[in-house]
């Protein structure tokens, strides 16, 4: 058998070693019939055509096709023939991209031929919407685009082949801007209402390429008439329940980026009533498990940043059960029956699952009822549980995602999250985990670490605190926030047990470094850690008198930079909360420079911090204290009497009871 | 020829789709599987064939008749507002299969079938409690005047709540008749509810399940029922809030239950525009059962199947006498045409005799061809003795017209047009009210495709109205100086080649559908298919431009001249005789008496074309006796008085309307006129 089978191989490649020989021919006329024998013979036969890229065709018809002397039918039949080897392996493709195809074909554009110009492009789209090619091809020369353009009243061919041409090499913001920037818009929005489906489908398509995430093209859309008619209405048609789903699909995905830009408001009707909805049915079992995924994927964005479209979401359509259903690939039916279906439903199990989290995390970020609507589904919980240690890194990050929405409840918190010890694979989940699933799990781990939340005692017991620390260090402010913000709600009400081993295994170093971190946030949230550490009074001496120095280092540092008022106050708060202290308040008294700036803040426009500075005093001199007479006195020399004389007439009424409050410990 | 048989291969493919749809609804069974899961009982119609349809389509037919006359249950026109203009338009719009004669739809609540703690107010749309509301046993509820017919297909209301009262215990739902109404919706048998309270749905039980949010005191709240999959969904504010209950019985009332005082809700019925896209939702339905039809495999019996349908097409086009397609189609399928040239040609020649009024030489042909035919049916001569006499009035019918000074050709009123479609709407009373209205269109055909159609139709007509006016006496007797016409010149320019050839013109689409809509022509269409036609207003050329040509002279009886008025009168007397010698041998008849009178009636009339009965002269009117002679003709040679297509249609109109009667909600989505382009 194996002898038979070797000669058909050579009988193979001596055919098609002679089908590119006749490319070769000096007679033009036996070259036209060379290609379009060529042509019948590679159809639908992927051997034949590796066969003829191997044995070099790709050049020679390039070449002719390239020759001006080759007559047009030899041209436009080598583009055939190309496009025909481009429908192969992907494998084909690489081929005719290294043999610079794409120049080529560009080039064939400008002639005058529209026979010659839809075989190009016919071929240009088959090379361009392989993955394997690189879309900045498209980009290279700049004269490409605003020709396409100009290409597109040619036929339907041309508008068909050029929009999908577009809507596969729009891949970043650059290539919107290019396209946006040669009138994209105005030149595709009239093939919305083309006769043909084909070109009205991928026209749609550049659409919703060209609006994702894009303020610009959106803001233009919106103002664009088709034949008379809004574009956000002409989409509203194509989301009509008898459209083809695709055609609904990509309708209403054009206008969720539209929305999401800003381009749309989120109470308008074709969002309420229309894309929503129609997102909402493309979720169903009804559709395609590519469909349930694009559908579950879109609304997931449309609805994340407005309570008001999540809720609506919530009562549509049963979503929040439909959704379970992405939970049941494969079925244990498929399984049984059918192999094949077994393989699609394997090859989408991962992608339903990670899309029905992404919603869930949508739907349940802000709303209370809708969260426990979720965690009373059907073995929501364990489903989350499970999907945090799978091996798809997709699905773990959606499902950190889904927990992170759901860990804002405090009454999930104290129940569901607690039963199904989700600390258990979050921490697991935080061990290596790339940057995004990182700053999920650490935010999730952040409210796990809340002082009502009952996992927030085995958490501290597994050593989360080298890890947080770690975070702290992190590049990504993201990371380096939930780090410290995690520790922050770590320290609160925390045992001196605890505290100490923040500060040790942070060290005094880096949390100086916090203090000067270039983002706000993270020094709000090291000030707020320093507050919570510097609780009650035994805590404060023990670790003022450990990193005292350091601690009012920073503080001066603070209150003497450029510095928000939020960032001010809370600085002056760990002031106040180290006047608390027995031994830590001679770190204020001794330190006349800082003494002269509570007194200053004392007197600042700012009441918050008139207040907090204030406070800071009023602990300062509070009567029940060792050595309570000598501060008093020291601060009466220092004129802070007559200070709080002069607060206790303040309008704010907060400030005037401090005040008062503060002067009757002179009084006793 | 070439090129018809080229345009016959693309046209098939159109006919198909409509086609393969009538042949399975003839084969009922298909019908059952397809549409419902109850049993449909067809057997009688699927194989005994054709012959058990016309049992059921004499019923039919009456009912139609009746819907006809009547159409919608006609408020005095004083109370009739707009509001319920609104709502007539609205729910045949939505519904349009449902005979209302049969099955009226739901327009308010019913002041009969209600619990006394409920009161109705602004025309029975409003509903109010008016108990002590203390608990659950002072619930009240109120029905629809009227359950929901299986022919909605999807049927939607909507209830507004205007007040939630103290407790907003409300609940909307459905019932069957009979169901205690000392309850809310939902808590008994055969009773279904969604409750504001507590956002639970009811379905025949005491305890509800978690089914939607709650509502209050402005939100709209919908209900809408699918009766082909028998199940339910709400709305509120517009969204859909999925399925609440499945496997419905038949026969619902829209129904809702009210508990604590204060509570007042508003129903929509179809009165206003509903909040929900009920339409869009009925699209999706209609995509699905259309792809359903579309899809169904007719077996592997492929080529039957092609023969079959070729035998209908060939055998449509000889019974109208397009003997050139006929002969072009049969080539290009390579089939056999039952009746030879001749007799095809003899029948094309009698029809267009009639069509262009000449009945008199129409009768005469038809006793030289066909000897015996019209002894034999005295009343087809009586009805086409008194056209003639009509025709006389008209100036048209060659005896009086070879008295008037005239050039031969100008007799012929319909010039080189191919004359024998049967045009529809020849029925229909509107035709000559300028057409302004007709709400009851049934079958949706819009006013802009029946003003492109009648301007293709009639294109002699119009230029020969308005070659009259030219100043070349010569030209009014030649319909090719429509060249010259400028009123009308598009569509029909766009014809005026074809008119050369009767086989062109027939090729035409839209003659296709004249055959099959011919309301006039009761017999070819079984009556089961009412089809009106609006004529834009403007286009009064149409009908009358060819009696101004005829009469151009001021439109004088018998084109003014002495001697035909003389002849006519004779004639008149003739035909008198004729009426009393058929009295003595076969009785009385009140159609021909009527008939009579109204024809003798002209002559009373100073311009008897602007007079009560000068419909007459119209000569759209000409038509059903066209076909009712065509008809008689083929009959006599043995020939089906009736082509198959149109049988084929009648039946599956039938089976339709069978399905709607054993509630089969998909009927309201297989409508016969979709599949009529």
């Amino acid at each position: 058998g194996s002898c038979i089978l070797s000669f058909d191989i050579n009988e193979v490649t001596a055919t098609s070693r002679h089908y590119v020989d006749r490319l070769f021919d000096p007679d033009p006329q036996k070259v036209l019939q060379g290609v379009i024998d060529m042509k019948n013979a590679v159809i639908g036969n992927n051997k034949q055509k590796a066969n003829l890229i191997v044995l070099g065709a790709v050049p020679r018809l390039l070449y002719l096709l390239q020759q001006s002397s080759s007559g047009l039918d030899l041209r436009t039949e080598c583009a055939v023939v190309l496009g025909s080897l481009a429908m192969g392996t992907e494998n084909n493709i690489k081929s005719l991209v290294d043999c610079h195809i794409i120049p080529a074909l560009l080039q064939g554009l400008l002639s005058p031929e529209l026979i010659f110009i839809e075989a190009c492009l016919r071929c240009l789209r088959t090379v361009f919407i392989s993955p394997v090619t690189p879309v900045q091809l498209l980009y290279t020369d700049p004269t490409v685009i605003p020709h396409l353009m100009s290409l597109l009243s040619s036929s339907q061919k041309t508008q068909e082949y050029i929009t999908q041409i577009f809507s596969h090499c729009c891949k970043t913001s650059d290539h919107q801007t290019v396209l946006f920037n040669h009138s994209a818009v105005q030149h595709i929005a009239p093939l919305l209402i083309s006769p043909s489906y084909k070109v009205r489908m991928q026209a749609l398509k550049c659409f919703s390429v060209l609006a994702y995430e894009n303020t610009q093209v959106s803001m233009t859309l919106v103002n664009v008439l088709v034949d008379g008619e809004p574009l956000s209405q002409v989409f509203v048609r194509m989301m009509q329940r008898d459209q083809p789903v695709e055609m609904q699909l990509t309708a209403a995905k054009c206008l969720t980026f539209m929305c999401r830009a800003g381009a749309i408001q989120t109470e308008e009707s074709c969002i309420v009533l229309k894309t929503l909805p129609c997102l909402v049915r493309m979720c169903s079992k009804d559709h395609l498990l590519e469909e349930r995924v694009d559908g579950a994927e879109t609304l997931a964005y449309l609805i994340e940043p407005d309570v008001e479209l999540q809720r609506i979401a919530s009562t549509t359509d049963h979503l929040v059960a439909m959704l379970a259903d992405y939970f049941k690939y494969p079925s244990s039916v498929s399984a049984i029956t059918d192999i094949k279906r077994l393989d699609h439903d394997l090859k989408h199990a991962h992608e339903l699952r990670q899309a029905a989290f992404k919603l869930y995390a949508s739907l349940g970020s802000n709303d209370e009822d809708i969260r426990k609507k979720i965690t009373d589904t059907e073995n929501m919980m364990d489903r989350i549980v499970s999907g945090l240690s799978e091996s798809s890194i997709k699905v773990r990050l959606a499902a950190v995602r889904c927990l992170h929405s759901l860990s804002r409840s405090v009454q999930q918190l104290r129940t569901s999250f607690h039963d199904h010890a989700v600390w258990k694979p979050l921490m697991k989940l935080l061990q290596n985990a790339p940057d995004d699933v990182l700053i999920m799990a650490s935010s999730t781990l952040c409210n796990l670490l809340l002082e009502f939340s009952p996992s927030k005692e085995p958490i501290l017991e597994s050593g989360v605190i080298e890890l947080l620390c770690s975070l702290t260090q992190s590049d990504s402010p993201a990371l380096r926030i939930n780090g410290i913000w995690a520790l922050m709600n770590m320290a609160f009400q925390a045992d001196q047990k605890v505290k100490v081993e923040i500060v040790g295994c942070l060290g005094t170093e880096q949390l100086f470094r916090l203090l000067s971190d270039p983002d706000n946030s993270v020094l709000m949230k090291t000030l707020g850690l320093l507050r919570n550490l510097l609780s009650t009074r035994p805590h404060i001496d023990q670790i003022m008198s450990s990193h005292g120095k350091q601690i009012m280092q920073a503080v001066t540092l603070i209150l003497e930079a450029e510095q928000s008022i939020e960032v001010k106050e809370q600085t002056l708060c760990i002031l106040a909360n180290i006047a608390d202290g027995n031994t830590a308040k001679d770190l204020i008294m001794t330190n006349d420079d800082m003494l002269q700036k509570i007194k200053y803040y004392m007197s600042h426009s700012s009441v918050k911090l008139q207040l907090a500075a204030t406070f800071c005093i009023s602990n300062l001199i509070w009567n029940e204290e060792d050595g309570s007479q000598e501060r008093q006195d020291k601060l009466r020399e220092l004129g802070f009497v007559d200070v709080l004389h002069k607060l206790s007439q303040a309008s704010d009424p907060n400030l005037s009871d401090r005040a008062k409050t503060a002067m009757q410990q002179y009084l006793a | 020829k070439q090129k018809y048989i080229h345009r016959w291969t693309t046209l098939p493919r159109r006919l198909c789709s409509c086609l393969q749809y009538i042949l399975l609804l003839i084969r009922g069974c298909h019908t059952t599987a397809i549409f419902s899961p109850q049993s449909l009982s067809l057997s009688a119609y699927s194989s005994s064939g054709l012959t058990g349809f016309w049992i059921e389509e004499a019923i039919i037919k009456k009912k139609t008749e009746e819907l006809g006359a009547g159409s919608l249950p006609l408020v005095d026109p004083g109370v009739y507002n707009y509001q319920e203009q609104d709502l007539n338009e609205r729910l045949k719009r939505l519904y349009p299969a449902v005979n209302e004669e049969e099955t009226p739809l739901p327009r308010s609540w019913s002041p009969k079938d209600k619990y006394s703690y409920i009161g109705l107010s602004q025309n029975n749309l409003r509903v109010h409690y008016k108990g002590h509301g203390k608990n659950h046993k002072d619930a009240a509820s109120v029905r629809a005047t009227h359950p929901i017919p299986a022919a909605c297909g999807i049927y939607y209301f909507e209830v507004k709540i205007v007040s939630k009262g103290r407790d907003g215990y409300m609940g909307i739902g459905l019932s069957a008749q009979g169901v205690n109404m000392n309850r809310l919706p939902g808590w008994d048998k055969h009773s279904y509810g969604y409750h504001g309270d507590d956002g639970h749905s009811f379905c025949s039980s005491g305890t509800g399940h978690p089914y939607g949010p709650t509502f209050t005191t402005g939100d709209v709240i919908g209900c809408c029922v699918n009766l082909i999959n028998n199940t339910c969904f709400y709305t509120k504010n517009g969204i859909s809030l999925g399925v609440a209950f499945t496997d419905l019985p038949p026969n619902l009332y829209p129904t809702v239950g009210l508990q604590t005082p204060g509570e007042i809700v508003d129903a929509n019925f179809g009165q206003q525009p509903f909040v929900f896209d009920i339409e869009d939702y009925m699209s999706e339905w209609r995509a699905k059962i259309h792809g359903m039809i579309a899809r169904f495999p007719i077996g592997d019996r492929l080529g039957e199947w092609q023969a079959v349908l070729q035998n209908m097409v060939s055998s449509y086009l000889v019974h109208h006498g397009y003997c050139a397609t006929a002969t072009s189609f049969a080539r290009a399928t390579q089939t056999m045409i039952q009746e030879d040239q001749t007799s095809i040609k003899n029948r094309q020649r009698i029809q267009k005799l009639v069509l262009a009024g000449r009945v008199g030489e129409a009768i005469e042909a038809t006793q030289q061809l066909y000897p015996g035919l019209l002894e034999r049916n005295p009343n087809l001569l009586f009805v086409l003795k008194c056209r003639q006499f009509v025709e006389m009035v008209n100036g048209t019918d060659s005896e009086v017209r070879c008295l008037a000074i005239r050039s031969p050709k100008s007799q012929d009123s319909y010039p080189g047009s191919p004359n024998l479609s049967p045009r529809h709407g020849a029925s229909n009373p509107h035709l000559h009210t300028g057409g302004t209205e007709s709400p009851t269109c049934s079958n949706g055909v819009t006013p802009l495709k029946s003003k492109n159609r009648s301007s293709i139709k009639y294109p002699s007509a119009s230029s020969s109205a308005s070659s009259s006016t030219s100043s070349s006496p010569s030209s009014i007797n030649y319909s090719e100086s429509n060249s010259s016409d400028s009123t009308k010149s598009q569509p029909r320019s766009a014809n005026s080649t074809q008119e050369t050839s009767d086989s062109e013109m027939e090729i035409e689409a839209e003659h296709y559908s004249n055959g099959v809509v011919d309301g006039s022509s009761a017999r070819i269409m079984n009556g089961t298919y009412k089809h009106e036609e609006i004529l834009q207003p403007d286009d009064n050329s149409v009908g009358n431009g060819v009696l101004d040509e005829e009469c151009s002279n001021g439109r004088q009886l018998c084109g003014g001249n002495q001697a035909a008025t003389e002849r006519m009168i004779q004639f008149g007397r003739e035909l008198q005789a004729l009426n009393e010698q058929l009295c003595r041998e076969y009785g009385k008849n009140a159609a021909h008496k009527k008939m009579l009178q109204d024809a003798f009636s002209l002559l009373a009339y100073s311009d008897p074309w602007n007079c009560p009965v000068g419909q007459q002269l119209d000569p759209t009117q000409r038509e059903s006796l066209c076909s009712a002679l065509n008809s008689a003709i083929l009959e006599s040679q043995n020939l089906p008085k009736h082509p198959p297509l149109m049988l084929a249609l009648g039946q599956a109109t039938a089976c339709v309307q069978l399905m709607a009667r054993v509630r089969s909600g998909s009927c309201s989505f297989a409508r016969v006129d979709n599949f009529l382009h």
